[in-house]
C-alpha cells in the first residue's frame, strides 16, 4: 500500500521567526485591520469615491476598502502625480510619459506567469483581480533622486495573487518585466536601458502584507504614464522598484536581473531600500523634496515603514546588500 | 554708422534684453504656478543650462568672427560671459539655499562626496575671478597680457560645465554629449593654423560630394 506523505511546508508559508516571535503583535496589527476593514463597511457611502480623480478614459471605481496601512499625510496633487513621472519607456524627461502615453491601449492586457510554481500559464487582467477586494492603500513614495509623494493607490496585496499560482520551495524570487513592445512604447526606440525594464524581491519581501499589486489611483484606474493597468508598488524602497506595465511574473531560484541594477551596479543595489544613511553617488539620501514643498525633509529609514519590514533584513548589512 | 557702432549702440543693448529672457520666463512661470510638479528642480536645470548655453556661446564668438568675418562680435562676448556668471550664480543659490537651506556642512559634503558637485563647483568658482576681472577698469588695471592670460580659465570652465551635465545624468546622456560635441568642434578653432588646414583636409575627404582630392584618387 502506497501511504502518500504529505508535501513539504513552502517557504512563502513558513511563518518567519521574527514573525512567530512577535505573534501578539501581530495578532494585535490583525485586529487592527480588522477595525480598518469593520470601519470601512460601516462607512460605506463615506468611503464611496466622490473626490476620484481620473486620467481621460480611466474609469472610477466605485467602492474601495481602506487599508489600514494607509498614511494619513496629504495627498500629492493628482496632476503632480501625473506629469512628473519616471517611465523611460515613453521618454526620459519627466513630462514624457503623460505627452507620450496617451494612446497606449491597455485593454486587451495579459500576464504569463512562468518560472517555479505550480500553476503556469497566460492569466488575462481579469483573471487576476478576479479573486481580490481592492483597497485603497495611501503609501509614501520615495524617489532615487530625493523627491517624494503621497500617492493612494488601488490595488491588493502582491502576496495573496501571488499564492494562487502556488510558488514552488525552489521559489526564493519573483522576478517582474514590463512590456516590450516599442510601436506602442515609442520611449524604448532609444537603448537609454535594457529592455525590457525587469525588476525583482526576495519571495519574503514579495510575500509581505505592504507590498501591493496596483491597478489605479486616486479612486480610478491607472493613467498610463503611472503604469496602466498593472504596476508593482513597494513603499519601503526606491521608486524604480515599483514596476510598471507588468506583463511577465517568474518565480526563480536566483537573483534576478533588475534593470537599474544592471545599469551601475555601485549606485543601484539589488535591495534599493530607502535609507538615509546609505549615500548615492549623484544624491545624498539623507533628505527628500516632497513635491509641492520648497525646501526638503529628513529621510526616514525604510522610508517610515521600518516597523513592518526592519524584521526581513535582520542581520544583514545594509549597507554592503544596499 | 559703422559697424562696431551697430554692435555696440544697437545688437548689444538688444542682447543684453533679451538674455534676461531666460530669468523672466522662470519668473513669469513661477508667479502662473507653471513651473511643474518640481518647481525647484525646473528652477536649478534652467538657470544650470543657461549658464552652459552662454558659456560655450562666449567660446563660439571667435570661430564666429573668422568664419563670418566680423569681428566686432567680440565686443559682445564679455556681456555674455558675465551672464553666464549670472546664471550660474542663480543656480548655485537655488542648490546652496532651497536645496541645502545654506547648511554649509551639507554643501561641502556634496562637493567632497560627489564627482559632478565637485566639477561644478570648481567651475562657480574659476568663473568668479572671469566676472570680477570683466570691467573695463579692471582690464586696464590688469593690462591686457595678463588679463588674458587670466581669462583662458574660460577653456576649462568650458570643459568643466559640459562634464557637470555629463556626470549629473543617469541614463540617457544624449543631450550632455551634443553639448561636448559642440565644446570639443569650438576648440577646434583653437588648434595651430597648420593644424587646423590639415584637418580641414580630411573632413573634405570623407564628405561625399565634394572634390576628390589626390588621396581619393589613388584608391
Amino acid at each position: 500500500m502506497l501511504i502518500k506523505k504529505p508535501e513539504d511546508y513552502k517557504p512563502s508559508e513558513i511563518t518567519d521567526q521574527e514573525t512567530y516571535l512577535n505573534r501578539r503583535q501581530f495578532i494585535r496589527d490583525s485586529g487592527l485591520l480588522g477595525l480598518g476593514v469593520a470601519s470601512t463597511v460601516i462607512n460605506l457611502p463615506w468611503s464611496k469615491h466622490a473626490w476620484a480623480e481620473s486620467a481621460p478614459g480611466k474609469k472610477p471605481y466605485p467602492s474601495l476598502v481602506k487599508s489600514p496601512f494607509s498614511t494619513d499625510e496629504k495627498l500629492t496633487d493628482f496632476d503632480d502625480a501625473t506629469s512628473y513621472c519616471n517611465f523611460y519607456e515613453f521618454g526620459t524627461r519627466k513630462s514624457d510619459p503623460k505627452d507620450n502615453s496617451q494612446n497606449f491601449v491597455t485593454s486587451p492586457w495579459s500576464v504569463t506567469i512562468d518560472g517555479a510554481c505550480e500553476k503556469p500559464g497566460t492569466y488575462t487582467l481579469e483573471d487576476i483581480l478576479q479573486p481580490h477586494t481592492l483597497e485603497e492603500r495611501i503609501y509614501r513614495l520615495r524617489c532615487v533622486e530625493a523627491w517624494s509623494m503621497v500617492i493612494p493607490w488601488v490595488g491588493f496585496s502582491l502576496g495573496d495573487a501571488l499564492k494562487r499560482f502556488q510558488p514552488t520551495s525552489k521559489a526564493k524570487y519573483v522576478s517582474f518585466y514590463t512590456l516590450h513592445d516599442a510601436e506602442r512604447m515609442p520611449g524604448q526606440k532609444r537603448r537609454v536601458l535594457e529592455w525590457p525594464y525587469r525588476e525583482g524581491l526576495r519571495i519574503d519581501e514579495a510575500m509581505h502584507p505592504l507590498a501591493t499589486l496596483a491597478v489605479g489611483m486616486y479612486g480610478a484606474e491607472l493613467p498610463n504614464q503611472n503604469g496602466a493597468p498593472l504596476r508593482l508598488v513597494v513603499p519601503w524602497k526606491y521608486g524604480f522598484k515599483s514596476i510598471k506595465s507588468i506583463v511577465r511574473i517568474s518565480f526563480t531560484e536566483e537573483q534576478p536581473v533588475s534593470t537599474w541594477n544592471q545599469v551601475q551596479p555601485s549606485e543601484y543595489g539589488f535591495y534599493s531600500n530607502v535609507n538615509p544613511n546609505v549615500d548615492h553617488l549623484r544624491w545624498s539620501q539623507k533628505k527628500e523634496r516632497r513635491i509641492g514643498n520648497w525646501l526638503k525633509q529628513e529621510t526616514m529609514m525604510f522610508n517610515g515603514y521600518a516597523d513592518q519590514v526592519a524584521p526581513l533584513y535582520s542581520g544583514m548589512d545594509l549597507k554592503k546588500f544596499f | 554708422m559703422t559697424r562696431a557702432q551697430i554692435i555696440t549702440r544697437l545688437v548689444k543693448p538688444a542682447l543684453f534684453i533679451a538674455l534676461l529672457a531666460p530669468l523672466a520666463l522662470l519668473v513669469g512661470q513661477g508667479g502662473s504656478d507653471n513651473l511643474g510638479a518640481n518647481p525647484v528642480e525646473t528652477i536649478t536645470h534652467q538657470t544650470g543650462i543657461w549658464a552652459l548655453r552662454l558659456l560655450l556661446l562666449t567660446l563660439a564668438i571667435t570661430p564666429l568672427c573668422k568664419l563670418t568675418g566680423i569681428n566686432e562680435l567680440v565686443r559682445l562676448r564679455r556681456m555674455i560671459g558675465v551672464y553666464s556668471f549670472f546664471y550660474a550664480l542663480l543656480h548655485f543659490m537655488t542648490y546652496a539655499v532651497l536645496d541645502h537651506s545654506f547648511d554649509m556642512t551639507a554643501i561641502l559634503e556634496d562637493v567632497v562626496k560627489r564627482p559632478y558637485v565637485t566639477v561644478g563647483f570648481s567651475v562657480f568658482l574659476m568663473l568668479i575671478p572671469l566676472a570680477v576681472t570683466s570691467t573695463n577698469g579692471m582690464v586696464k588695471r590688469l593690462g591686457g597680457k595678463r588679463w588674458k592670460r587670466l581669462h583662458k580659465l574660460v577653456y576649462l570652465c568650458g570643459l568643466g560645465g559640459v562634464v557637470h551635465y555629463l556626470w549629473l545624468v543617469k541614463a540617457d546622456t544624449f543631450s550632455p554629449l551634443n553639448y561636448l560635441a559642440l565644446f570639443l568642434i569650438l576648440m577646434l578653432f583653437r588648434l595651430p593654423d597648420r593644424t587646423q588646414d590639415k584637418i580641414k583636409a580630411v573632413v573634405r575627404n570623407v564628405i561625399p560630394g565634394k572634390r576628390a582630392t589626390p588621396m581619393l584618387k589613388e584608391e
